[in-house]
């Protein structure tokens, strides 16, 4: 279980059957602390190389649940775990893409640099000029459709082009369960399509269970096996289908919602104040 | 005064006289140190952070003049104290730019009065603003040498992490990375370099070895490892060439390092604004995916 999976190039079968052991489960989770929690009763058990979206509006407490599995924050209730034991902070089996607004745009680094520390960045000592980690990055990179960018500046990248090699940093260190917290956030409509077709294509090729964080669910759909829905302190996990519907949103916010559908399957949530899945 | 247009023979008269052999060795030293630490001073944008050290580490140097103690002492003792105040401080440069000015005035503040009290006010004052590489003993030149081989076994030690730290701050933190003992270690090793590097440029100078040839450094190369090399070797023939000049004209050496590799900086950038002009960002060999 520890080495076997990692690095195998495709798990048959493993798109949309959930398996029937899940390697990140929660049980009555809480989020936040004692005196405030930002959400409670969440419960969800995520198999392998299962694309779940994490939606909600902004503040409901997305990144909080990143913040639960990488073990940087303890729950306020409930439990969590992840294959089989308590979240721990470096946990090597996640790969990690924050939230991030920009990078300098006098980062004058080349994108190698970066993906290659997300294999090594954690060894002390001196050796930049390991082959095998510079093989591992660059491979990386080639697999999110990245090699022209190994060598250019980290600063000089496009909003896509730079979400490609943190996801090639995420990827290096051949993890099994991939975070991402608003890759898609400004992406134009088409890098938006690139980048989940990429995730999709991780998630099926390797079996990695990838969380994304996002604010508009429907470019995601076609891609989706569960969604995790956080509005009003509260979470709904669950298939799509049965998730983003009237009666499980109004349940979940405590107030009238009303999920649309258009011809193409798109979803539009009204009766929310502040919302984000509009067809735009 | 005349100048001898014999190279090789300039070098050796120069260095008949010990108290150029004392600069020249100190010089060197700094020189390397300087490079390594400044490329990390650049690259965390901690230049800043640096400069306080410098006007900390005054503080403490002409307190330690008063006490009869060598300066050098009192601007590790100073410069340490800083880099560990300002480490409590919190993490993130860019929060801490206001109490880094605060503590830096207050310091330079102290300075002034210490350099009052004593006597030989302007000598001090001037040698530690400014620099001294021409009166360095043969004690601080063994002392230089202790550090800088610290100061490099330290950096060869933290590199990765370090690197790491400073490129992808938040990744490095959800990976278990130390970051508060990274970011403290990291502020000690640039207060002892520092410490050391005044000797050469002078508390107000800090910035021509610390932080002008890495940032020129880092339009040059792309690779962290070929930048710090780069940064080193900058501040290494800024120190000699200003060393030599110095020797044969009446002006300051410290002067001379600091046009050095200020005309150094400002010729690589106008020469990466040429390039960029000719040839717009994204023109290059297209793959397709």
């Amino acid at each position: 279980m520890t080495n076997g999976h990692g690095g195998l190039p495709a798990s048959p079968g493993s798109d949309s059957t959930p398996t029937p052991s899940s390697i990140i489960t929660g049980e009555g989770l809480a989020a936040g602390y004692k005196e405030k929690v930002v959400w409670r009763g969440a419960d969800f058990a995520f198999g392998r190389g299962e694309f779940i979206a994490v939606i909600g509006p902004n503040g409901a407490g997305k990144t909080t649940l990143f913040r639960l599995l990488l073990g940087l924050q303890k729950p306020a209730d409930g439990s969590i775990r992840i294959f089989d034991s308590p979240p721990r902070r470096g946990n090597p089996r996640i790969g990690y893409v924050p939230q991030r607004h920009v990078i300098d745009s006098d980062t004058n680094i080349e994108c190698l640099e970066l993906v290659r520390l997300g294999l090594s960045g954690k060894r002390w000592g001196f050796n930049p000029f390991s082959h095998a980690d510079r093989d591992a990055a660059l491979a990386a990179l080639e697999s999110v459709g990245a090699s022209e960018l190994a060598r250019r500046p980290l600063g000089a990248l496009s909003g896509g082009e730079l979400q490609r090699v943190f996801l090639a940093e995420a990827l290096v260190s051949r993890p099994d369960i991939l975070l991402l917290d608003e890759p898609l956030s400004n992406l134009d409509l088409r890098r938006e399509t690139e980048l989940l077709h990429l995730v999709n294509g991780v998630v099926c090729s390797r079996g990695v269970t990838a969380l994304l964080i996002a604010h508009n669910i429907n470019p995601l759909l076609p891609h989706l096996d569960e969604v995790m829905y956080i509005a009003n302190g509260r979470v709904a996990t669950g298939k799509p289908s049965a998730v983003l519907t009237s009666e499980s949103l109004t349940a979940l916010y405590g107030v009238q919602v009303e999920v649309l559908r258009d011809p193409h399957g798109n979803v539009a949530i009204i009766g929310v104040e502040e919302h984000h899945g509009d067809m735009a | 005064m005349s100048i001898d247009l014999n190279l090789f023979g300039a070098l050796q008269y120069l260095w008949s006289f010990e108290f150029m052999q004392h600069a020249i060795e100190t010089g060197t030293m700094i020189a390397v140190i300087a490079g390594v630490t400044g490329y990390f001073v650049v690259l965390r944008r901690s230049a800043f952070t640096a400069h306080a050290f410098s006007e900390i580490g005054f503080a403490g140097a002409s307190g330690a003049i008063l006490l009869g103690i060598a300066p050098t002492a009192g601007l590790l003792v100073g410069s340490i104290l800083g880099g560990l105040t300002i480490a409590a401080l919190g993490r993130r440069a860019a929060n801490r730019d206001t109490q880094i000015g605060i503590v830096l005035a207050f310091a330079l503040g102290l300075g002034l009065l210490f350099i009052s009290l004593y006597r030989a006010f302007d000598t001090a004052a001037i040698s530690i603003l400014f620099g001294e590489i021409l009166g360095i003993s043969s004690g601080q030149v063994l002392l230089t040498a202790i550090a800088a081989v610290v100061i490099l076994v330290v950096v060869g030690v933290l590199y990765r992490p370090l690197l790491f730290a400073s490129l992808d701050e938040d990744v490095a933190e959800a990976k278990g990375m130390p970051m508060l003992f990274l970011g403290t270690a990291f502020l000690l090793v640039v207060a002892v370099a520092v410490s050391f590097a005044v000797q050469v440029t002078g508390v107000l100078l800090i910035f021509s070895l610390m932080v002008t040839p890495a940032a020129t450094a880092q339009y040059l190369s792309r690779r962290p490892m070929w930048g710090m090399l780069l940064s080193v070797g900058i501040a290494l023939m800024a120190t000699w060439v200003g060393l030599l000049v110095g020797f044969y004209t009446p002006y300051p050496v410290s002067f001379f390092i600091t046009t050095i590799v200020f005309s150094l900086y400002i010729l690589v950038r106008m020469v990466r604004w040429g390039m960029k002009r000719k040839a717009p960002r994204g023109v290059g060999p297209l793959k397709s995916s």
